[in-house]
């Protein structure tokens, strides 16, 4: 008789069993499925920053590629332009004249509004110097039909954008409620009119007032001279260093310090290389502010530590059998690295170039110290030298100049700006996505 | 000192009877290049009767051993002597000037940048004709009647010079010319001599190829040294003139002030510049981006590495690297005119929320998040590498135990990744601190010391910005101390890096 088989007739039943999912498992489980959609929800916030930033590019900048003008067929006799000669002010006359021709445009189409002077020029503009500039230089024009464009007021452009509403506007010297109304009936009158503003992408910068003048064309052939001079000096210099540490280097200190730099100086902020153009392009070596030459310079050192890197890589990765065969035929070193490990390393060393250059277009901070910005481009440099000495801007230091001017329609030019610049390293990239695509070998 | 002259050496001309522009120089040596190649190369088969199976090297060797003799030291030559020659003159002419000359408060630089631009001004005079050149060499011309000679040329000089400053001009120009002429003349005589040297010594057994590899090499390890000379230069261009700022401003005021009030119109005495204020705003914007990339970053790198079907790396991955691809201009002027706006609307009067916490849309909330947008591929991409890099045997390890994914990767893998996280979390951080536009455009330009993330505040970076590109004289505080905040900048990422780089290093040791 022991106590021992009367406690064992019935088997406990088991705590657990894999069969049931007890709380546990469950709480577990659930804490799988959250981190999971932790993971999912970053992924969603890093997507959804991405597409913000797209959409709110595009919408704020597509306004900068049209523009508003408007287009009379404006007749000036020689007796107008006799008289308009002959007063004071000369302009005012010249305004008068155009002013009432667009007045019985309007009438001719049955719109009739109130109207005056000073309403005319806050929506165009002054008028009258244009007109003046046109008929001094072509006196066979007088009396004959002319088409003027003339671009409206920057208001006025952003009432057709739909950036200045009813609603939203204020009184002002610029644009009154009242003013709207005869926009309204200039559209009506099909006079005022949207275009595509070629003046964007071709011109040169305007001054701070006048938003609507402003391109970016100077700007863009900066940025042009000054990748220029990054290739030219980046390629050659960051491929013979990087063959020179990968190929011949020696185990010592000198290569170690070397390659302490370079890792350093990839990682040195990008406004710190702005501070060392000034000190020693601009302070010591006395060469010309603002000039795409010291920008390129200074973008060749900050893009090196990149161009360096990527070469490295792309050199590695040719095996050493080419090597070995090479000089095993009677080649030299430097003819086994120069005749066959740098052509096959080439698609590679290109691809890393590219991003490299895509990068250095981009950057605007170390530009801000050698003085491209506040210089206002005016027109394109004179000839091919002058196109790396004479003053010119950059496309991001052209962009920060109308970021930072108080007239709001700069804004709209600076979005406009972006877009460009970005189509600009968009080309770039998908170019080296290709070249790599097509030209990379597996080994 | 800043010189508002261009010394450019494109448009520096020699005076040589003509006026002979520096790039015919530079085509003279070329074409001497070219036909020393073409001696070399022949002189080599002449030698050889023809048969280049004779000699040591191949044929082309020969040429470019002359060719390499005579373009080596005639440009080394050119580009030390243009960078020296400025330099030199600007001392002999500083020299000349009495001390008398300078003004109260102005320095030898201000003079100095005066004479330059009287210089280049009678150089261009002479060039387009309204000067005659014994005018621009007559050392007792009338001062007023120089001056306007001047102004009718369209350059542009001081209403008033004095007579010193045209003798220092003057001179400036004989030295300009004598040094250009003799440059010339040495580089001629260099690149001959090469020319000499190499034809002479091609013969059929001299080991051509050995020599040009060698030269080869040289520039090789030259290349690969311009990377020390950018790092030396940029402690230089620092040291010197961070020196230069302590002289004038007090060092400990400097590195401990909590006031930041530089003057606009003085020579320094009132201005305040303690850097404490914009270290703050600096490590407070750099908070709140971190703050926003490093989870982001960090769960997006684990659900890429750990969860995600291939299908959705493949397009996830290259998306969320756009955000690192994009300028950051793009991201400054996004924080201004985008989210600045949109957080006023918030947190601003009358805003959703009904709390006016947020005065303008420059903040440190606005700089801070775009910025942390920035850095999530950043985080993202090295956090992905490292957690890749740890080896699978540990996944296995855990599962084979029971853990489910999510506590295999809470207990097994992050800490493992650890080391190498941190890192990239500090590589995140120093570039946070080193970032300009974005804080430029999105963060103010009130430095002040505050604890609302609501508030404009600025940073090192900004400051840098705005005291170098403003009007001030380059000799003043107020711009010399840009040069110490870059300094402090430097130090700061530098340290930052070192320590990174060094844990990320020592992290993939271990499994290697």
């Amino acid at each position: 008789m022991s106590d021992a088989t009367m406690e064992s007739t019935v088997p406990a039943a088991p705590k657990s069993s894999l069969h049931r999912t007890d709380a546990r498992t469950r709480k577990r489980h659930a804490a799988e499925k959250r981190f999971k959609a932790y993971g999912i929800g970053a992924i969603a916030i890093g997507l959804f920053f991405l597409v913000v930033l797209t959409v709110s590019i595009i919408r704020s900048g597509l306004p900068a590629f049209t523009q508003t003008v408007v287009s009379v067929e404006f007749t000036m006799t020689q007796e107008q332009f006799d008289a308009a000669e002959g007063q004071l002010f000369k302009t005012k006359a010249y305004s008068a004249a155009f002013n009432e021709a667009l007045v019985s445009t309007l009438r001719e189409k049955g719109l009739e509004v109130e109207t005056d002077a000073a309403a005319f020029e806050r929506i165009l503009g002054k008028t009258g110097g244009t007109l003046r500039e046109y008929y001094r230089a072509n006196p066979e024009a007088l009396g004959e039909e002319v088409d003027f464009e003339l671009s409206a007021s920057s208001r006025v452009d952003g009432y057709m954008n739909g950036r200045v509403t009813r609603d939203s506007m204020e009184d002002s010297r610029f644009l009154e409620a009242a003013d709207l109304d005869i926009v309204d009936a200039l559209i009506d009158a099909g006079i005022i009119k949207e275009t595509f503003n070629w003046n964007f992408i071709t011109g040169a910068d305007s001054g701070v007032d006048n938003p609507g003048g402003a391109g970016i064309g100077a700007a863009v052939v900066g940025s042009f001279f000054m990748m220029l001079v990054v290739l030219c000096l980046s390629l050659p210099i960051g491929v013979a260093a990087s063959i020179y540490l990968e190929e011949f280097a020696p185990q010592n200190k000198f290569t170690d310090l070397i390659e302490v730099n370079i890792s350093n100086l990839a990682a040195v902020p990008s406004i710190v290389f702005g501070i060392l153009g000034l000190a020693v392009f601009i302070q010591f070596m006395h060469l010309p502010q603002s000039a795409p030459l010291v920008g390129g310079l200074v973008l060749t050192l900050m893009t090196l530590p990149t161009i360096i890197i990527s070469t490295r890589a792309s050199l590695k990765a040719v095996p050493p059998s080419i090597r070995d065969a090479a000089l095993g035929l009677g080649a030299s070193r430097m003819q086994a690295v120069f005749h066959h490990v740098l052509p096959l390393a080439m698609p590679g060393i290109l691809t890393g170039t590219i991003i490299g250059l895509a990068q250095a277009l981009g950057e605007t901070a170390p530009l801000l110290l050698i003085g491209m910005v506040g210089f206002v481009a005016r027109g394109y440099p004179e000839g091919f030298i002058a196109g790396f000495t004479d003053p010119n801007s950059a496309m991001p230091a052209q962009i920060y100049t109308w970021a930072a001017r108080a007239d709001v329609g700069f804004y709209e030019k600076a979005w406009g700006g972006i877009i460009i610049l970005l189509i600009f390293l968009l080309t770039m990239n998908i170019l080296a996505v290709i070249l790599r695509r097509r030209f990379e070998r597996r080994w | 000192m800043i010189s508002a002259a261009p010394f450019s050496f494109l448009n520096s001309t020699i005076t040589l009877g003509v006026r002979m522009p520096l790039s015919w120089l530079v085509l003279i040596v070329f074409a001497l290049a070219a036909v020393g190649y073409f001696l070399g190369r022949s002189r080599a088969l002449a030698g050889a009767g023809g048969n280049s199976r004779d000699l040591h090297s191949l044929p082309s060797y020969y040429g470019a051993n002359v060719l390499m003799k005579i373009i080596v030291p005639a440009f080394g030559i050119m580009v030390i002597w243009l960078l020296a020659q400025p330099l030199i003159i600007d001392r002999t002419v500083a020299s000349m000037i009495p001390a008398s000359e300078i003004d109260e408060g102005a320095s030898i630089g201000l003079v100095m940048a005066e004479v330059n631009r009287t210089a280049e001004g009678i150089r261009n005079a002479v060039a387009d004709g309204t000067m005659s050149r014994e005018m621009a060499e007559d050392g007792r011309a009338d001062v007023a009647e120089f001056t306007q000679r001047l102004k009718d040329a369209g350059q542009i000089v001081t209403s008033n010079l004095s007579g010193t400053v045209i003798l220092a001009a003057q001179r400036t120009n004989e030295l300009v010319a004598s040094g250009t002429l003799l440059m010339t003349i040495l580089v001629l005589a260099v690149s001959a001599a090469g020319l000499a040297w190499g034809v002479v010594e091609t013969k059929p057994l001299f080991r051509a190829r050995n020599v040009v590899e060698r030269g080869i090499r040289a520039l090789l390890i030259a290349a690969a040294s311009i990377a020390i000379l950018t790092t030396i230069g940029i402690i230089l261009s620092l040291v010197f003139n961070t020196v230069e700022f302590f002289r004038l401003y007090n060092a400990w005021d400097f590195l401990f002030g909590v006031e930041w009030a530089p003057s606009f119109s003085g020579r320094g005495g009132s201005s305040s510049l303690g850097v404490i204020p914009l270290l703050w705003g600096t490590f407070y914007i750099s908070i709140v981006a971190l703050a926003v990339a490093i989870p982001v970053g960090l769960f997006a790198a684990i659900y890429l590495s750990e969860y995600a079907s291939p299908k959705v790396r493949a397009f996830a991955k290259p998306m969320l690297e756009i955000l690192a691809g994009i300028p950051t201009i793009v991201y400054g002027l996004f924080a201004l005119l985008t989210v600045g706006p949109l957080l006023v609307d918030i947190f601003g009067e009358g805003g959703w929320l009904g709390v006016n916490w947020q005065g303008g849309g420059r903040a440190v909330m606005t700089a801070g998040i775009v910025m942390g947008i920035m850095l999530i591929p950043f985080v993202s991409s090295l956090s992905d590498d490292i957690i890749n890099a740890v080896p699978q045997s540990l996944r296995d390890g855990s599962y084979g135990l029971g853990a489910t994914r999510s506590e295999t990767i809470r207990q097994v893998i992050i800490p493992a990744a650890l080391p190498g996280i941190v890192g990239a979390i500090l590589l995140a951080a120093s570039r946070a601190i080193g970032e300009t536009m974005i804080v430029v455009l999105g963060a103010g330009a009130a430095a002040r010391l505050s604890l609302n993330p609501f508030e404009a505040m600025t940073t090192v970076t900004a400051k840098i910005v705005s005291q170098l590109t403003g009007d001030s004289d380059f000799a003043s505080p107020e711009a010399l101390v840009a040069f110490a905040l870059g300094m402090t900048l430097f130090i700061l990422t530098l340290c930052l890096n070192v320590v990174a780089l060094y844990i990320v290093r020592k992290y993939r040791e271990q499994y290697d």
